[in-house]
């Protein structure tokens, strides 16, 4: 750069991840659907040998959704907001730009190897822990990288005051640092077999129930610090730019944070209820889970009150829609779990497709929602053309929000008649039903949610579709846009 | 006392503890905005005005603020 040109905001990795964000969001939900597809009709389990099994997709998706897409959408909206809320400039640094940059690629090259161990079969068999350890490894120097990149923007901010996304940015990189380093502790079984077993294959060095605590620990955790921490600084920052009104109350907005950060590492024995786990850790668990309503219902309240006055915009533009029903989803999945972990109702909920159920109402009501309005709107700013089509975008929002209903709703459905039909006795106490039972009524409940991924899919590509358009061949701007975002 | 029921009691008392903390926090807010010591609620703003050659927001110190003004 010219050091007579007036000092811009870099985006050039911004701009890399949410490349990455697209491709890994239709990757992971086009196998999302064809694994939904394949419990409600299991011949097509059989199109790809091994490779397509529902064994083997399954936890391809789920990597791919929570590593490739969600972080790849955390990455570039980090890369964008932070720079602006620190009113500092990658392009300052030579350093910082190079150390973004290192951490693009060898998160993309991380990443592919990631997707072809897991279609090849290496798997750690921890679930959303899957990796083995080489690729253990290279998230680790991932994450220290964008580490070093985000305090090293810290340290050169013309903003003194942190504003409050940074602050769940920060929270959420050293959340997960810690989770995942301790929960994937394993060593290769060559080791310990006196050289009969696998380099490439490792187990963990917690057994037991111990195993299962950690691993839960991780789980929830990673649900708090990768599914909910990052988007909701996403949101702070997002929703206010976008609409122009500063966030409701800044103080509720500190409250939540360490309110989260309390009780969040406490709940994660909900996922181990009737288990052999102590019984006290257990009801530790419920009653976390059950405060834990408070400081994220504090935050989603906060970003509704924000609207207020303002919810004229709700009909005018599609983006405050999107941040809106983002944050009433977040609202009830965040009640929804309290919920599934009271003790009674988890004995019927526990294991049946009530919990995938409410994984996607999150996920996709809350975090795919949240991603992509985010992108929406720093597009216009990264590429400076305005957003390709409003009419698309209208018509994602509603397909796309019908696909979330038909998906929680079908789910509530099966999981509820499941958990009955599991326990329900006769008058001498024999069980009334075989499993093969509940699959045959459950059937049509599957059908509808491969329908709901189908057109979730569909309205993900028009997402993709807007983009590129908005990249390639929009109209250009002369100036950025202060807060509403230009649409054509 | 066998170890897990320690882990038990450590559990409780720090969880008593943390909820100490979390109030005595809110109090904390409210009290140094009253005192006019701090200006939380200016921070917002940091996302709205977020231009690169714009005026930082800089402080929650508006006592400090007031003597950098006085000292230009
Ligand atoms: C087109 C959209 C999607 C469809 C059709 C879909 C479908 C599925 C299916 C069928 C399962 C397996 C459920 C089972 O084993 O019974 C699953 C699991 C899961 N999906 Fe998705 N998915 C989609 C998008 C996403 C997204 C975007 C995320 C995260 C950002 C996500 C996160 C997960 C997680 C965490 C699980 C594991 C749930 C559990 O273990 O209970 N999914 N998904």
């Amino acid at each position: 750069m010219q050091s007579n040109a007036a000092l811009e905001y870099d985006y050039s990795v911004a701009k890399l991840f949410t490349y990455t964000t697209i491709l890994f969001g239709f990757l992971g939900m086009l196998i999302g659907t064809l694994i939904a597809a394949q419990l409600a009709f299991p011949d097509l389990n059989y199109l790809l040998g091994e490779y397509g099994t529902f064994s083997r997709l399954r936890p391809l998706h789920t990597n791919i959704v929570i590593f490739g897409f969600t972080l790849s959408g955390v990455f570039a909206t980090f890369y964008y907001s932070a720079q602006r809320v620190l009113k500092v400039s990658m392009a300052e640094s030579k350093f910082i730009m190079f150390i973004g940059k290192l951490h693009f690629w060898l998160y993309f090259v991380g990443a592919l190897i990631g997707v072809i161990t897991l279609l090849l079969g290496y798997t750690q068999a921890k679930e959303y822990a899957q990796f083995e350890w080489p690729v253990d490894i290279a998230i680790v120097i991932v994450w220290v990288l964008w580490g070093v990149a985000m305090f090293a923007l810290i340290g050169i901010r013309r903003e003194k005051a942190l504003y409050i996304s940074m602050w769940y940015y920060i929270a959420c990189f050293l959340g997960v640092a810690m989770l995942y380093l301790f929960n994937n502790m394993s060593v290769p079984t060559y080791f310990t077999s006196g050289g009969v077993g696998s380099i490439m294959h490792s187990v963990s060095m917690y057994s037991g129930t111990n195993d299962a605590l950690v691993q839960w620990w991780y789980g929830h955790n990673a649900v708090a610090f990768g599914f909910t921490v990052p988007i909701v600084a996403m949101i702070y920052y997002f929703l206010p730019k976008e609409s122009g009104q500063a966030v409701y109350s800044y103080k509720l907005s500190l409250l939540s944070f360490w309110g989260l950060m309390f009780v969040y590492l406490w709940a994660g024995s909900h996922h181990l209820l009737w288990s052999t786990v102590p019984d006290w850790m257990q009801t530790m668990g419920s009653v976390f889970s059950i405060v834990l309503i408070l400081p994220s219902w504090g935050s989603a309240i906060n970003m509704l009150l924000t609207m207020k006055g303002e919810w004229n915009q709700l009909t005018e533009n599609p983006l405050i829609k999107f941040m809106v029903l983002a944050s009433t989803f977040y609202m009830l999945s965040t009640l929804e779990g309290p919920i599934q972990a009271i003790k009674s109702v988890n004995a019927i909920a526990h294991f049946t497709d009530w919990i995938p159920g409410h994984v996607h109402d999150g996920v996709l009501g809350w975090v795919v929602f949240m991603i992509m309005a985010a992108l929406f709107h720093m597009a216009p700013r990264m590429f400076k053309r305005e957003i390709y089509s409003k009419k698309l975008l209208e018509a994602q929002f509603w397909l796309q929000t019908t696909a979330v209903v038909l998906y929680f709703t079908s789910m509530w459905i099966a999981g509820i008649t499941q958990g009955m039909m599991w326990r329900a006795v006769d008058e001498y106490g024999n069980l009334m039903y075989s499993f093969i039972d509940t699959v045959t009524v459950l059937h049509p409940y599957y059908a509808i949610r491969a329908l709901s991924g189908v057109m979730y899919l569909t309205g993900f590509l028009m997402f993709a579709y807007n983009m590129i358009k908005t990249m390639s061949s929009s109209r250009e701007l002369t100036e950025e846009p202060q807060f509403r975002s230009p649409m054509a | 006392m066998d170890i897990r029921e320690l882990q038990g009691y450590a559990s409780f008392f720090m969880t008593i503890l943390l909820v100490g903390v979390l109030y005595w926090y809110i109090i904390y807010l409210y009290r140094s905005e009253k005192k006019g010591e701090k200006d939380y609620e200016k921070l917002g703003n940091i996302a709205l005005d977020d231009e690169i050659d714009s005026t930082p927001i800089n402080t929650s110190d508006p006592v400090s603020d007031e003597k950098k003004e006085r000292n230009k």
